[in-house]
């Protein structure tokens, strides 16, 4: 930085440079000029620092006015829920992520700023609490109750904050809609049918067959694992919702052309080929020809 | 015909009459008479390219069936049919009338599903064909011209089925028809134009469906037909190979006349595979086009694979390296061009050539009718295998991504083994399977020399355990046999010289009387039951009994070897 400074150029003898904000003794000046330059410029930067202060005061001051109060009404008591939350998370949670949810490095992520949807998700669908440190955590079945993951809920989001989870009919959307959205912000990972896929390294998409509608949108706001968040600038609530209709609707969908062998295409249409198909026709024909 | 002609040349009866009236004017008791009177072998394996054959007689018909309600346009259109996730979306009219006639036309659903499970259908019994001629060496001169056929017919179904899938419009099939498009690009001078010719201009365009359709059911249809009649024809005028045994040589067939043993086969194998398909069709969905949603370039899905028969394609590309060929000049030869354009150029150049490149190395430029036993050409039967084996790992590496879903296996892994399977798969199958024909055909030497062993055990005089064999024919002063190995099948176990009574025949219930059958095996002083007064205590059992294996163990069901303890089929 020093070295932008104009006036340790003039001053080749001062000594060593020092930067420009620091105070410099009050010793005599080979020129008078040069020491009017400098008290203006002194005043100058006073002027400067005033006007960024009073602007920092000023957005403090705005923010406090504008922004929702949550933050204070935290500190004084904890309801009930969240004191039983806060057992529970210091008993299952606190290793990995850390006394204040602040998480634990190498271990486990933040939760500050989750929200309750992140944990709904990460605890209904038994994600959480965590069984190994792999590429993915595996969905398995629930360890909390449901009032005991409503209680954690309660704790992270008192705690931390973030987005909380919708109420509602989950499926007020339009169906066709939806499937399109579906399309063009799932399927890529998910597959067209939400019957999942492999991503890279051992990560993958989870199917979306027995995921429950408060899951799937909890999936979309807090974005779990390798999922990114699809927040309500992305894709609207309602967008959300008719993505749900779509997903539900074609998971409790019979397929109308017979077994659906996964849903999945080509793969086990092949597979259906050979090990039925072919199988079937190489007995007919032991059943006819005879053998060597 | 005949039956009712009391005299030579004067048919008596309305039909007869009538047939002679055809005769007079078109002459084709003849050609009739020969073409009625062709053998076919009975061996099992000669009725793998009649699967082929009668899945493509499917396929025409249900093929016609689909034309009727197939519009084959990519003008848009808004969906509005009874399909209500997809009322609204913007579509093709391919797609939509796809969707029209899964769900609005009677029976439009089955008969496509039928198509498509006869399309697989179709594939895999050319290859699994195209297999037996390889193993048998039923390729070689002078049918050379018929495996060239049999290959183009090949890579034609290849195109056929890529084709059709193509045509709904889909977003399966556009992601497909878009790797399509990247391949043509890829080639290095000519892609870019081949591209325009092919799409009309800059992927998609609005061409390629009504392209596509023509090329399916009109352009590729008609090459197959008549490829398949030219298959056929000159199969009738070479003849069928068969299998070396007793009585066949390099100047007969020994099997069943068309007519009319032949011919009540070939119907019945017709419909079990009409039967099959029809049951794939109506039981197991394929190809669900309205789940896949219709075809947006801005939309891809995971798990996006060709047909089966493709998938190998896709499957070398995904194991090939990223490497992009920059050239000066601002030219690239972008990687996808090895896997999807040299790879497979390689792969069926070496196929089509592969009867002239064995021909050149052997040096056997010989007429060949008789067929070989796999083991008997270890070379060329691991060399097969070998194929198999990177044709397999291909294969796989183009699910690898479901693979790696269903099995919780990292799917870069999958990349990995799929890359290093590719190269150590196929020189370590060529190994084993050279080491097995070896074996199968060391232990076949074997029981000619010494016999079948018979699990009797006898202690000698001296204290000595030995097993007792049975020679399969005349032996020499040590007690070895003196039959010259043959290439044929050799009888090794007791039950197939007659060492039982014979089986009962009836494929899955008994046809026979089992006492009736009992009675006629005493009659015909065969089986270990009769033979036993005469058994000598030597190591070689019946050294002066027993037919020449070349003669079978079974001279009255016509010198064929029997199947011992199974239950036998029906022969005529």
């Amino acid at each position: 930085m020093s070295t932008t400074n104009p006036q340790s150029d003039t001053q080749p003898d001062e000594g060593p440079r020092r930067p420009r904000w620091s105070r410099r003794p009050a010793e005599g000046s080979p020129a008078a000029a040069a020491r009017a330059r400098r008290r203006s410029k002194q005043r100058r930067r006073l002027s400067n620092v005033a006007a960024l202060m009073a602007g920092l005061v000023l957005t403090g001051a705005l923010y406090s006015t504008l922004a929702p109060g949550a933050q204070a009404a935290d500190e004084g008591s904890e309801s009930s829920a969240e004191a039983a939350g806060r057992e529970l998370y210091e008993r299952s949670c606190i290793s990995c992520h850390g006394e204040n949810l602040e998480g634990v490095p190498n271990r486990g992520p933040s939760l500050i700023g989750v929200g309750e949807a992140a944990v709904y998700f990460q605890v209904h669908t038994g994600r959480m609490p965590l069984v190994r440190q792999e590429a993915q955590a595996p969905d398995k079945p629930a360890i909390f109750s449901d009032e005991e993951i409503d209680q954690l809920m309660a704790y992270v989001q008192a705690n931390g904050g973030g987005p909380v989870l919708p109420s509602g009919d989950l499926r007020d959307g339009d169906l066709a809609a939806g499937g399109e959205l579906f399309r063009l912000n799932c399927a890529q990972c998910h597959n067209f049918v939400g019957e999942g896929g492999a991503l890279s390294s051992g990560k993958y998409a989870p199917s979306l067959e027995d995921a429950n509608d408060l899951e799937i949108y909890a999936a979309m706001l807090s974005g779990p694992e390798n999922m990114p968040i699809f927040g309500d600038n992305q894709l609207t609530p309602e967008e959300k919702r008719s993505i749900i209709n779509y997903i539900q609707t074609i998971t409790d969908m019979p397929d109308p052309g017979g077994a659906g062998i996964g849903r999945i295409g080509p793969v086990s249409e092949g597979l259906v080929i050979w090990v039925v198909g072919v199988a079937a026709l190489l007995f007919g024909i032991f059943w006819m020809g005879s053998k060597a | 015909m005949a039956r009712t002609a009391t005299a030579p040349g004067a048919p008596t009866t309305a039909l007869g009459k009538a047939a002679l009236e055809v005769d007079d004017r078109l002459i084709v008791a003849g050609p009739l008479r020969r073409t009625l009177n062709k053998v076919f072998p009975d061996h099992w394996s000669f009725l793998l390219g009649e699967i082929a054959l009668y899945s493509f007689i499917i396929l025409l018909l249900t093929g016609t069936y689909l034309t009727f309600f197939f519009q084959a346009s990519m003008t848009e259109v808004v969906y509005d049919g009874s399909y209500a996730p997809l009322r609204g979306i913007d579509m093709s009219i391919a797609y939509a009338s796809t969707l029209d006639l899964s769900f609005d036309v009677r029976g439009g659903l089955l008969i496509r599903q039928m198509h498509h499970w006869a399309a697989l259908l179709f594939m895999a019994s050319i290859v699994v064909h195209m297999l037996r001629i390889f193993f048998t060496g039923a390729f070689r001169r002078p049918r050379e011209t018929n495996w060239l056929i049999g290959v183009a017919l090949l890579i034609l179904g290849i195109f056929e089925g890529f084709a059709g899938y193509s045509m709904p419009d889909d977003l399966l099939s556009g992601t497909g028809l878009r790797i399509m498009s990247a391949i043509i690009l890829s080639i290095p001078v000519i892609g870019t134009w081949a591209h325009w010719a092919v799409f009309g201009g800059d992927y998609v365009g609005e061409l390629i469906v009504g392209r596509l359709y023509i090329a399916h059911v009109l352009i590729i249809p008609a090459i197959l037909l008549g490829l398949i009649a030219l298959h056929m024809l000159i199969l009738v005028k070479q003849k069928h190979t068969q299998f070396p045994g007793p009585g066949r040589t390099e100047h007969n067939v020994i099997g069943n006349r068309l007519f009319p043993t032949f011919a009540g086969k070939a119907t019945g194998l017709m419909m079990v595979v009409f039967g099959v398909v029809a049951a794939l069709g109506g039981l197991v969905q394929i190809n669900p086009v309205w789940l896949w949603g219709p075809y947006n370039p801005a939309q891809v899905s995971s798990a996006s694979q060709p047909d089966w028969y493709v998938m190998f394609l896709d499957g070398s590309t995904r194991l090939f390296p990223a490497w992009d060929i920059y050239l000066p000049g601002n030219y690239n030869i972008p990687a996808l061009f090895w896997p999807t354009v040299v790879l497979p150029g390689i792969i069926f150049t070496l196929l089509l050539a592969y009867p002239m490149l064995e021909r050149k190395l052997t040096g056997d430029t010989a007429s060949h009718h008789l067929l070989q036993r796999p083991r008997d050409v270890p070379v060329r039967t691991s060399l097969g295998m070998m194929a198999i084996s990177f044709y397999v790992v291909l294969l796989l590496s183009g699910a690898n991504d479901v693979i790696a879903d269903k099995f919780d296996i990292s799917l870069n892994a999958m990349t990995w083994i799929g890359r290093i399977g590719l190269l150590i798969v196929p020189p370590i199958a060529y190994v084993l399977t050279y080491r097995i024909c070896l074996g199968l055909q060391q232990h076949d030497r074997e029981v000619l020399e010494h016999g079948i062993e018979t699990g009797v055990i006898r202690r000698l005089p001296h204290g000595e355990f030995i097993e007792v064999h049975q020679p399969l024919g005349p032996v020499d002063e040590h007690g070895h046999g003196q039959l010259a190995y043959g290439g044929a099948p050799v009888p090794k176990k007791m039950n197939q010289v007659g060492g039982a009574r014979r089986a009962i025949r009836g494929f899955f219930s008994p046809i026979e009387e089992p006492t009736a059958v009992e009675l006629e095996q005493r009659g015909e002083d065969r089986g270990l039951a009769t033979a036993e007064p005469q058994r000598e205590l030597t190591t070689s059992g019946r050294p002066a009994e027993g037919g020449r294996p070349s003669e079978g163990g079974r001279p009255s069901e016509g010198g064929r070897p029997s199947e011992g303890g199974r239950p036998q089929e029906p022969r005529d």
